[in-house]
């Protein structure tokens, strides 16, 4: 079938779709205008019209709980090999402790997948990437492994694979001699669902994780963001981080 | 010269005829099946001619568009390759191994691959609750689970 064909079938199917919508949204208009806004089929590429983030609420994250970790690394098939100071994290759980007071909180750290993103303006093949869509992502295709993006990144938030890697996950490849960091688990995204960690943390009743459209000012987290304050991490830097956090 | 040219070309047709049937014994390489037709039509993606000749550019392409634009159809997804060509069985051969199917033909043709030095080489069960989308080009439905899943650490 030809690609042509392909998209007027997919019109079709768009058009006939909307207007079932537009009857149905006198019913219930935040919610649908929430689906629809994410809806993307599967041969459209993704567009700046979305900016994907996520609020991590730290006075709900419980000292530890590691759920969000462990969904993380069964997700993407993160093994270790013992040597914490090498192996593979693409969340962790971070301790932050008032010196004066003594007050300590935690909250999960991970690629804060910047506006303007360190690790892809010191990459020098182009590997380091950001999406339309604001996801910032490593293309391992090109990837040569020179850690300059490691050294970049104010998060700590990538890692490298030292070692040869064996039944990697289908929709996570990953490889030794590569850099690798949170994909906000773009291939459950690109299919309407939330990252591993925040549906681990939402299925335990935690509820410290919302992910959703910045851009759309309907969705969940956007409603949460004007709502409440939220900061993020080395503001001072101005990269605009898609994750935000509260209470910290 | 020309006439020993065209016995050659004859006797090559016929072997050729004959081959599939004793692929075993022969020096071509013996290609395992795959799980599933495309369509009544043809048996992958593309016509079988074009897929031996074409199928890394077509790979190729479909890599850079899923990588940089999330276009996630099936048709030409590495991952659907898999599912399709490999068998979902514990014991499943690795492309390290003759009875891939990848490296069936790769080592006959001394062509070495290294899409799986990161790409999964068996069929693995997908996340969660999550399919593919059907949308679109829409290859096997096949998304088996695999036994080996317990090699995974916390």
């Amino acid at each position: 079938m030809s690609d042509q064909s392909n998209f007027d079938q997919y019109r079709r199917r768009f058009l006939g779709g909307s207007a079932a919508t537009v009857a149905g949204m006198a019913l219930a208009p935040g919610v649908l205008l929430h689906e629809i806004g994410h809806a993307k089929p599967a041969d459209q590429a993704v567009s700046d019209e979305v900016r994907w983030g996520m609020l991590i609420d730290s006075n709900k994250c419980a000292e530890g709980c590691n759920d969000c970790v462990k969904a993380c690394n069964d997700e993407h098939g993160l093994t270790g090999f013992d040597r914490p100071a090498t192996d593979a994290q693409w969340i962790r759980k971070v301790t932050l402790k008032d010196k004066e007071t003594g007050y300590t909180q935690t909250l999960p750290l991970l690629c804060q997948h910047c506006e303007k993103p360190p690790c892809v303006d010191v990459c020098p093949t182009g590997a380091s990437f950001k999406r339309e869509d604001g996801i910032v992502l490593v293309d391992k295709h090109i990837c040569i492994g020179c850690r300059y993006c490691m050294m970049a990144c104010p998060y700590k938030a990538r890692s490298f694979i030292h070692e040869t890697l064996q039944d990697q996950k289908p929709y996570s490849p990953r490889g030794k001699g590569t850099v690798e960091s949170c994909t906000f688990c773009v291939h459950r995204v690109d299919n309407d669902e939330t990252p591993a960690c925040v549906e681990a943390c939402t299925a335990e009743n935690h509820n410290a994780m919302v992910f959703g459209d910045m851009n759309d000012p309907s969705s969940a987290i956007s409603q949460q963001l004007k709502q409440y304050n939220s900061r993020q991490i080395r503001a001072d830097l101005q990269l605009n981080t898609g994750v935000r956090y509260r209470g910290i | 010269m020309i006439k020993h040219s065209l016995v050659i070309l004859v006797s090559g047709l016929l072997l050729g005829m004959v081959m599939p049937g004793y692929a075993g014994d022969s020096l071509l390489p013996e290609v395992p099946a795959a799980q599933a037709r495309y369509s009544d039509a043809q048996g992958c993606v593309e016509p079988t001619a074009d897929m031996r000749k074409n199928h890394m550019k077509y790979i190729l392409h479909q890599r850079d568009e899923t990588m940089h634009q999330g276009v996630r159809t099936k048709q030409y997804s590495l991952v659907e390759c898999i599912n399709c060509h490999v068998s979902d069985a514990p014991d499943a051969p690795r492309v390290s191994s003759e009875e891939h199917f990848c490296n069936s033909c790769h080592s006959y043709a001394a062509v070495s691959i290294d899409c799986f030095q990161c790409h999964a080489d068996r069929p693995v069960k997908t996340s969660g609750t999550h399919a593919m989308p059907a949308v679109g080009k829409s290859g096997s439905e096949i998304m088996p689970v695999l036994a080996s899943e317990e090699t995974i650490h916390e």
